[in-house]
């Protein structure tokens, strides 16, 4: 097998790989819109201790006088509640902020841990090909025949309530989908010659396959990565509204909506529309960035 | 074909048996439905009898081998809470179920279709860009939330349109449906959209993206030069061919939609098996939520058999043997 020389790669005037990355992926206003909203999503969840007007969680600065107040409302203490309280008191703007702590919290750690294990086990997969290949791709096969819900509400109804047990049904849920990746990305990058280039130079199996072939399977990842963090956050908060997912002491948006749900009916619509506002805005943060990244990461659309 | 279907079966039957031990022997770890189901003054006595005429004082192997046993008959065990076959209560609910997903698919199927059409041929035009832009967040919209407001809306602010229940029936072909009749219809329309609005998105997308790629393929210029009429090249010629990878889409989503309908059942309060589940979850009746979950999964794999089969016929150069479960 004769192997032509590549040619020599065209010099891009004093651009870095990310510099590019970085113009390209700016080009779309939309995708720059979801990121600054994302950004700023992430601080108030990071800083919703310090942000937040009342801590949601110490009873003893709640008042039942104070339950169910419209928006806008002031509090005995002088308090505004811009957006309403819930039937306990409670500021839902506060509540709001301590509930994308959790909601992504759960999202960002399950993506991790299943983008970790998803991709360890397919890319062995690829690399190890045979019977251990055929096993894994079956269990993906019909696992990611079924809807995650039907899986997780499988896991759950057998695991029972817990922000630990909601993080197990949701790695499991997304594995496949990163295995799957994974192995096909792997299966390409294997064949070509960089590879070829590390297995004549004598480098470990180990070596090859974390320091050469995973870090050039990423990019793929990287997308279903962002699109699966988003459908996580969403899957949580479903579970949570239909009781089965995180423990009302460890309130996320989905819980939040849910509490909201009781009062719907006689008009007290803030309790539930604004968390589910601040959970759309996020989902839609993640998917319009998402969106742009597939695009810029698309081998096939690369300019 | 035939030795492909029975693979496939055989597959089915593995699955089928790996979910029921799985749930079986998690549910078993989970709580004690006796506790819930006795009248809690109930002293030990009267806990040990009931938990002997529920089976549950036999060890777990030997309530799964009668549970088997029992399935092989087809005989899912009794419910804990309606003290009746556990597949009956279920059965009794599926229409309900059935007719919500059925109608959901309706919509989006109708509206979805012409929509990624027009979005796909005229992709710079306001509209499409509209119409994309109303998928993204689609796709972002969160079921229960968008049935949550929803509610808020159409019952609660204009009154328009009844949100809980499921109104009068009619009887067709020996099942209980209400979407044979107006007022039907209207309890099932609130749920129905709300069901359908995420399915909706997919399938614009879908078509938008194989109208893009499909036009610019030759059979299309050819029949453009050949004179034909721009109705019938979109017609006849386009629509033809992205139907296939489109119908092997809706049938697969079908099954999701029945098993998303937990949520939009629990909202809207739609006595449908979705809210027999959950309800079931937390009565830990046992046996309607191993059944529940045998009976979906079984669902599922026949769906996926009879799009794989479908997908063959459409579509001459598909062999079966390619086709992945």
């Amino acid at each position: 097998m004769s192997v032509a020389p590549a040619p020599l790669a065209t010099i891009e005037p004093a651009q870095t790989p990310w510099g590019r990355f970085w113009r390209q992926f700016a080009e779309s206003r939309l995708a720059m819109l979801g990121l600054t909203m994302l950004l700023v999503i992430v601080l108030i969840a990071l800083f919703a201790p310090w942000l937040a007007p009342q801590d949601p969680y110490d009873l003893t600065k709640l008042d039942l006088m104070d339950a169910r107040q419209a928006p806008g409302a002031k509090s005995m203490d002088g308090l505004t509640y811009w957006l309403g309280t819930d039937g306990q008191g409670r500021d839902m703007l506060s509540a709001i902020m301590y509930g994308l702590r959790v909601s992504l919290m759960v999202g960002v750690l399950s993506g991790v841990i299943a983008l970790t294990i998803g991709s360890i086990v397919g890319v062995l997969a690829a690399y190890l090909g045979g019977r251990f290949e055929q096993i894994v791709m079956r269990i993906v096969d019909i696992q990611l025949g079924f809807p995650a819900i039907l899986v997780a509400l499988i896991l759950l109804a057998v695991l029972g309530k817990g922000i630990d047990k909601i993080i197990i049904a949701l790695v499991t849920v997304q594995w496949a989908y990163y295995a799957r990746t994974a192995r096909s990305a792997a299966l390409v990058e294997r064949s070509k010659e960089y590879i070829e280039a590390a297995r004549s130079l004598g480098l470990s199996g180990a070596r090859i396959v974390l320091r050469h072939l995973l870090p050039n399977a990423l990019p793929p990842l990287i997308v279903v990565g962002t699109v699966q963090v988003a459908h996580a956050i969403a899957l949580e908060a479903t579970l949570s509204f239909l009781g089965l997912g995180l423990p009302p002491t460890e309130p996320s948006l989905g819980l939040l909506i849910s509490n909201g749900y009781e009062y719907l009916m006689s008009g007290k619509y803030w309790i539930s529309v604004y968390p589910g506002i601040a959970l759309l805005l996020t989902i839609l943060a993640i998917n319009l960035v998402g969106d742009q990244l597939r695009d810029v990461l698309n081998p096939r659309l690369a300019r | 074909m035939f030795v492909y279907i029975l693979r496939r079966l055989s597959q089915t039957a593995l699955v089928l048996a790996i979910t029921s031990v799985l749930v079986f022997g998690g549910l078993y770890l989970v709580g004690d439905p006796v506790e819930i189901l006795v009248n809690p003054s109930a002293d030990q006595i009267e806990k040990e009898r009931a938990a002997a005429a529920l089976g549950l004082d036999k060890p777990i192997h030997e309530q799964y081998l009668t549970f088997v046993k029992g399935a092989f008959t087809g005989n899912l065990g009794n419910s804990f809470v309606y003290a009746r076959p556990a597949l009956e209560v279920i059965f009794e609910r599926m229409p309900a179920t059935l007719e919500l997903a059925f109608l959901a698919m309706v919509i989006a199927v109708v509206l979805g279709i012409p929509l990624g059409l027009y979005a796909g041929l005229r992709p710079a035009s306001p509209v499409s860009k509209a119409i994309m832009a109303g998928s993204i967040l689609g796709f972002s919209l969160p079921t229960f939330w968008v049935g949550l407001i929803l509610i808020i809306v159409f019952a609660v602010q204009l009154g328009w349109l009844p949100s809980t229940g499921r109104g009068p029936t009619t009887e067709f072909l020996g099942l209980q449906l209400s979407i044979l009749n107006a007022e039907g219809l209207r309890y099932a329309l609130l749920p129905a959209v709300n069901l359908a609005l995420f399915k909706l998105s997919l399938i614009i997308r879908l078509t938008r993206a194989q109208v893009r790629e499909q036009s610019l393929l030759d059979y299309i210029k050819f029949a453009r030069a050949k004179g034909l009429s721009t109705r019938r090249v979109i017609g006849v010629h386009l629509l033809k061919n992205i139907m296939i990878p489109l119908v092997t889409v809706i049938g697969l989503e079908l099954g999701s939609v029945i098993a998303f309908a937990v949520v939009t059942e629990t909202i809207f309060a739609w006595p449908g098996m979705g809210k027999l589940v959950i309800d079931s979850i937390f009565q830990l009746d046992r046996p309607v939520v191993v059944a529940y979950l045998l009976v979906v999964v079984f669902m599922f794999i026949l769906i996926n058999l009879v799009v794989d089969l479908l997908y063959s016929i459409l579509d001459p150069r598909v062999r079966l043997a390619d086709v992945k479960s």
